[in-house]
């Protein structure tokens, strides 16, 4: 396996001075799940978002360092932007369905990016709810409008929206923390199947849920990168005093 | 004591909320009264010849035809002019435009053009479109006034709606690979789109009944046919009303408050259509 994601030296600060990163430098796997965990305020979301660069519509103080995926630059100015966050979807914490159908919801990317013909995106709708675990819940009712269903299902289409896009990198930030536990359990047996396709990053939303879900964990601390190691490893014997403080709930 | 100073409480509260209640009630008053005493006094000059017939008798008799169509078309030209600048100014101001200098003076300009009297408007239109322009007394120049002085209402309102759409659409469009633009046309412009409409029914609303911002610019006292091109100057429904009160000796009273009578059915119709349309939109949103 290799690292499909190279962070090297990250910096960020937020132009109010709130949660920044501090010289983050971490390898991240193909085809496996990493998991970003740590308490509040410690720069997980911010490093999410510069990877598909949605930190671009929030005022950056600083940046420096780079991030490469496969090789290339995304930090760099004249990059793609619309094309890089196809190549690397995100879902967020809270499920936000875009105010029109299920089905318009599915393959709204895919429109955006241009495609038209009926027989790719009726395709792309089947497979991507199937990958997300929601297929059989919504097929009956895809024309209905995406708000009218349970947050646990909200967000697992929302997952599918980001999948139809065939994207190479999923990043979950905190997906599960409004669901229910027979919701959550969907989702994280969803990413198990998902790392077979897609390289996965998720900032988990309890130290319970990364043990349960990481190949790869990484403890941030107030922006810094603190351990990162194999996920049994890292839950079971940590290296660091602070990420072993944090992991037996000493403090959080 | 206690018990006393407690009913106390409860009686000053009573009383209170009856003070209220009664200046709301006292609120609805006047328009009623306007619209019950317009409709009592010209509901009888109200005919098919009245709508659809030109005035004759130096106006003491016939209809007001030539100038409903022409408040037809002031709020037409007005509606041609205002809209897609006033909704493409909202755009800017709520989308894209940093918080600098130049936004804190466009910001300004709306404010202070909301401010300025019609009468203002109108001499500014006389002097701009009529004169240096050489539009002529004409639809052209009362429209393009009636624009800069409805443009305010439609950037206000619309803007409002634009921010009013949450910001977790325009994130989760963005991450989902739509352009900034795609962003604002397919989810942010048909969410804020109700709202939009309503502002802009109601600035053209306001357009339609102003005679000062008209008076120099496009209105015309009499004409014996209906304006034939956007040059021509047009009869309107409140300048048409402004002439035969206080102009024309012996006007039949029924003819005054029937053409104030129309001019407020054109009004209030607008008014009903901009009602439904943000009642049915808030019952479909979804968010």
């Amino acid at each position: 396996m290799n690292n499909k994601i190279l962070i090297e030296n990250l910096s960020l600060q937020y132009s109010d001075g709130t949660e920044s990163l501090r010289g983050v430098s971490m390898g991240i796997r193909q085809n496996a799940v990493t998991v970003l965990f740590g308490p509040a305020g410690g720069g997980k979301s911010t490093l999410l978002r510069c990877l598909n660069r949605l930190n671009d519509l929030t005022e950056v103080r600083a940046s420096s360092g780079q991030i490469l995926i496969d090789g290339e630059n995304i930090l760099d100015p004249k990059v793609d932007v619309v094309a890089l966050r196809r190549k690397v979807g995100m879902v967020f914490a809270r499920p936000v369905p875009l105010p029109m159908s299920i089905r318009e919801n599915v393959i709204y990317g895919l429109e955006m990016s241009g495609e038209k013909r009926k027989s790719k995106l009726d395709e792309a709708v089947e497979r991507s709810l199937k990958l997300a675990a929601i297929w059989d819940e919504v097929k009956d009712r895809l024309n209905d409008p995406a708000n009218a269903l349970s947050g646990g299902q909200q967000q697992r289409v929302c997952l599918a929206r980001v999948l139809a896009l065939q994207p190479e990198i999923v990043l979950l930030d905190e997906p599960t923390s409004g669901l229910d536990p027979i919701s959550t359990g969907k989702v994280e047996a969803a990413l198990q199947e998902l790392k077979k396709e897609y390289t996965v990053i998720l900032v988990p939303h309890s130290v319970q849920q990364a043990a349960r879900t990481a190949d790869h964990a990484a403890f941030f601390l107030q922006g810094e990168l603190i351990e990162y190691d194999d996920g049994k490893k890292m839950f079971t014997t940590p290296k660091e005093k602070k990420t072993e403080d944090y992991i037996m709930g000493r403090f959080g | 004591m206690m018990k006393l100073l407690a009913r106390n409480r409860h009686t000053v509260q009573r009383l209170g909320f009856s003070f209220i209640t009664l200046m709301a009630v006292v609120t609805v008053l006047p328009i009623v009264g306007t619209i019950v005493f317009i409709l009592f006094k010209g509901g009888s000059a109200i005919s098919l010849e009245f709508l659809t017939g030109f005035p004759h008798d130096g106006m003491r008799a016939g209809g007001i035809l030539p100038a409903i169509i022409g408040t037809l078309y002031l709020t037409i030209g007005t509606a041609i002019f205002s809209v897609p600048l006033g909704i493409a100014a909202a755009i800017y101001l709520a989308e894209y435009a940093k918080d600098n200098a130049l936004t804190r003076l466009i910001r300004l300009a709306i404010i202070n053009l909301a401010g300025i009297p019609s009468v203002v408007y109108g001499l500014f239109g006389l002097g701009l479109f009529v004169l240096f322009l050489k539009f002529g007394t004409s639809i052209l120049a009362a429209s393009l006034t009636l624009s800069i002085m409805t443009l305010p209402v439609i950037i206000s309102t619309a803007e409002e709606s634009l921010r009013s759409v949450p910001q977790a659409f325009r994130t989760v469009s963005i991450s989902l690979g739509a352009t900034r633009w795609q962003t604002i046309r397919r989810i942010v412009l048909k969410e804020a789109l109700p709202g939009i409409l309503t502002g802009v029914i109601l600035g053209l609303e306001r357009a339609a009944g102003e005679t000062a911002p008209i008076l120099f610019t496009g209105a015309a006292f009499f004409l014996p046919r209906l304006p034939g091109s956007p040059f021509d100057a047009t009869m309107a429904l409140p300048y048409h009303l402004f002439v035969i009160s206080t102009q024309v000796p012996e006007m039949p009273i029924q003819i005054q408050y029937g053409t104030a009578l129309v001019l407020l059915v054109f009004v209030l119709t607008m008014n009903v259509i901009a009602t439904v349309i943000r009642s049915r939109a808030r019952a479909k949103r979804q968010w």
